[in-house]
C-alpha cells in the first residue's frame, strides 16, 4: 500500500505540509494525490474513531442474522437497501454461508433492540427468520485497540 | 561495623552514576508524562524472532554454548558482515559473541588496554566508554565534537588529541545522541592519521542498520584499517531485539582471542535462547530491518521539520533515531531546559551533556515512537516555548 494512505489510515488529521516532509515531497503533490484517491474512491472518507462507551454508558450493539427469500430479478439487493434504511441501522452485509444479510443495530437498551427486531425486521416480507447477537465487549475497532492500550514498557532512558 | 567507605576503593566511588537517573526517576514518577526520552526502538522483535526462540525453549535446547557462541550463529554473522558492509571476518577466530554490544566494548577495553593507557573519545557519546575505560585502568582522553561539523570527528581534532600514550580511539559513529554519521571520506581523512601509528580502532556500529540517505561504511573499509579496527555490532537495535542482550566483536584473531578468553571467564558464553533468535534474524530478517528503518526515516524527516518549525536549530541527523536540537535560543541550560520542560509540559527529553561536555545547549530527542506521540509531544514542547518568551 502507498506510504500516503498508511499514514492518513493512522491519522487523518496530519496536515498535507507534515505528510509532505514525512514522504519527502511537496504539499502539492501530496494535495494531488490525495484527490486522486478521493475520485478513484479509494478513500472513501475521513472519519473519527470514538469510544462510544465513553459517551454513552447505555449504548447497546446487536447484530442480527437475517435469513431472507431473494427476489426475482432483484436478489437480496432490494430486501437489504430496505433494511439499511433504518437509522437504528449501523451497517448490513451479504454474506455466504449460514444466512444471508448481516445487520448492526445500535440501541440505547437490549429492550430497544429487541422491539427493533420484533417490530421491523422479522414482519418483512421476504425475512424468514432472525437470530440477534449482542455485543458484550469491544477490544479493537478500525485497527484500534480499545480496552487495554498497550503501554509503553520501555525505562531505560540513557541509552 | 564495617566502613563501606574504605571497603570500596576511590576508584570505583569516584566513577559518576549516569547524571540523568535522578531526573528520569522523577519523570517517571510523574502522571501523563509523554516521554522523547528512551534509546531503544519501539518495535517488538520480529515475530518469527520469537517464534524461533520459543521453538527452541520447548525443546528444551537451553545449555551453555561455545565460549565465542554458537559457530552456525558466527558463521551467519560472518555472511552477515559481508553481505550489508563487505566486511571479511573468518567465523572460527576473528569473530566473538557477546551480552549485548556492552560486553563487547567491555571485553576490547580491556583486552588492549596497559595502565595508563589513553583512549579517546569523542563526544558527545555513549555514556559507558570512560567509565569502562577506568575500570581497565586506562585514562579516557574526550574530543569536543562540533555542531558545525555534525558531530563528526575531524582529522585535526584527532591529531590534537595523539600523544605517545593514546593506544584506542573509540569510533561511536552513527552516533548516539547526536545522530551524527561518518560517510567514507570522513572516514579516510581519520585512517590517513591511523595507517602510520600503533592505534587501535573501536568502532561502535551498533546503529549501523539505521543509517539514512545512504548506507553506512565501516572504518575497517578503508584500506590498511582492518587489521587495525574492532567492530562492535549487536541485535538490539537493528533488529529490535534490546532485552535479549546479544551483540558481537570482529577483528584480528590476536585481539579476539584475549576478548574470548575474557569473556569465558566472566560471563562463558551469551544466552543461548538469544543465540538461536539471532540466527533466525540474521537467515530471515532483512526485510524487518528494511520496514524499521523506512518507518523511523518518515519520523525523523518529521521531528526535524517540527523542531526547525519551533525555531530549534538542527542539523539534519543520518543515523540511529535521535535528533540532537540546540536550545541555546532560549538561554537555558540544557539541564534546566529538560527540567522545566518536564515540570511546565510533562514532556520528557534527556539533557546533552549527559553524553559529554560537549553536548551542552543541546538536548537528545529520540524518535522511536508512533507519529502520533511525537506530533503531541512536539505540541506540547511548542506551548512550553510560547511561554519562555
Amino acid at each position: 500500500m502507498d506510504k500516503l494512505l498508511s499514514l492518513l489510515e493512522e491519522n487523518a488529521r496530519l496536515t498535507n505540509a507534515q505528510l509532505a516532509v514525512m514522504l519527502e515531497t511537496t504539499e502539492d503533490e501530496i494535495t494531488a494525490r490525495i484527490e486522486q484517491y478521493e475520485q478513484e474512491g479509494i478513500i472513501k472518507g475521513y472519519t473519527t474513531v470514538l469510544d462510544k462507551e465513553k459517551i454513552d454508558k447505555d449504548y447497546v450493539v446487536a447484530i442480527i442474522e437475517l435469513k431472507v427469500t431473494p427476489k426475482r430479478d432483484f436478489g437480496f439487493e432490494e430486501i437489504a437497501k430496505r433494511v439499511a434504511e433504518y437509522s437504528e441501522v449501523e451497517s448490513v452485509y451479504l454474506m455466504s454461508g449460514g444466512y444471508d444479510l448481516a445487520v448492526f443495530v445500535n440501541g440505547k437498551t437490549f429492550k430497544d433492540i429487541a422491539l427493533f427486531v420484533s417490530k421491523r425486521l422479522a414482519v418483512l416480507d421476504s425475512v424468514i427468520s432472525t437470530a440477534t447477537h449482542f455485543l458484550l465487549s469491544r477490544y479493537k475497532e478500525k485497527g484500534f485497540l480499545i480496552k487495554e492500550e498497550e503501554t509503553d514498557e520501555r525505562s531505560v532512558s540513557f541509552l | 561495623m564495617i566502613d563501606y567507605n574504605k571497603i570500596i576503593p576511590e576508584k570505583i566511588q569516584a566513577i559518576k552514576p549516569s547524571g540523568i537517573r535522578r531526573f528520569f526517576d522523577i519523570a517517571n514518577e510523574m502522571e501523563g508524562v509523554i516521554s522523547l526520552g528512551v534509546g531503544e526502538p519501539d518495535f517488538k522483535t520480529p515475530f518469527a524472532v520469537r517464534q524461533a526462540a520459543i521453538q527452541t525453549l520447548e525443546k528444551g535446547r537451553t545449555w551453555y554454548s561455545a565460549n565465542a557462541g554458537m559457530f552456525e550463529l558466527r558463521q551467519e554473522i560472518s555472511k552477515y558482515l559481508k553481505r550489508r558492509f563487505q566486511l571479511e571476518y573468518q567465523p572460527r577466530e576473528e569473530i566473538v559473541v557477546t551480552v549485548g554490544g556492552s560486553e563487547a566494548i567491555d571485553l576490547c577495553i580491556r583486552a588492549l588496554l596497559n595502565d595508563g593507557d589513553e583512549v579517546l573519545i569523542p563526544q558527545p557519546s555513549f555514556v559507558c566508554y570512560a567509565p569502562l575505560v577506568t575500570l581497565a585502568h586506562g585514562v579516557p582522553v574526550p574530543i569536543s565534537t562540533k555542531a558545525q561539523n555534525h558531530f563528526r570527528l575531524t582529522k585535526q581534532e584527532l591529531l590534537d588529541s595523539i600523544t605517545d600514550k593514546t593506544k584506542v580511539l573509540i569510533l561511536p559513529y552513527p552516533n548516539n545522541p547526536t545522530g551524527g554519521v561518518m560517510r567514507k571520506e570522513h572516514l579516510e581523512e581519520i585512517a590517513e592519521v591511523l595507517r602510520e601509528r600503533e592505534i587501535m580502532v573501536l568502532s561502535d556500529e551498533v546503529y549501523a542498520e539505521l543509517t539514512y540517505n545512504g548506507t553506512h561504511v565501516s572504518i575497517a573499509q578503508i584500506d590498511g584499517m582492518w587489521e587495525r579496527t574492532v567492530v562492535v555490532n549487536g541485535f538490539s537495535k537493528s533488529y529490535s531485539m534490546t532485552g535479549w542482550r546479544l551483540g558481537f566483536a570482529a577483528g584480528p584473531a590476536p585481539i579476539i582471542k584475549q576478548m574470548t578468553k575474557i569473556h569465558q571467564y566472566a560471563i562463558m558464553c551469551a544466552p543461548t535462547t538469544s543465540q538461536y533468535a539471532a540466527i533466525e534474524a540474521l537467515r530471515n530478517c532483512d526485510l524487518s530491518i528494511e520496514h524499521m528503518r523506512s518507518e523511523y526515516n518518515t519520523r525523523r524527516r518529521l521531528i526535524v521539520d517540527s523542531f526547525r518549525r519551533l525555531g530549534l536549530d538542527c542539523f539534519e541527523p543520518e543515523g540511529a533515531f535521535y535528533i540532537f536540537p540546540s536550545i541555546q535560543s532560549t538561554g537555558l541550560t540544557s539541564e534546566e531546559f529538560c527540567e522545566k520542560l518536564l515540570f511546565a509540559q510533562k514532556v520528557a527529553v534527556v539533557p546533552g551533556d549527559a553524553f559529554g561536555e560537549s553536548g551542552e545547549g543541546f538536548i537528545r530527542v529520540s524518535y522511536s515512537y508512533s507519529v502520533n506521540h511525537i506530533l503531541e509531544a512536539v505540541k506540547r514542547i511548542e506551548k512550553f516555548l510560547i511561554s519562555l518568551k
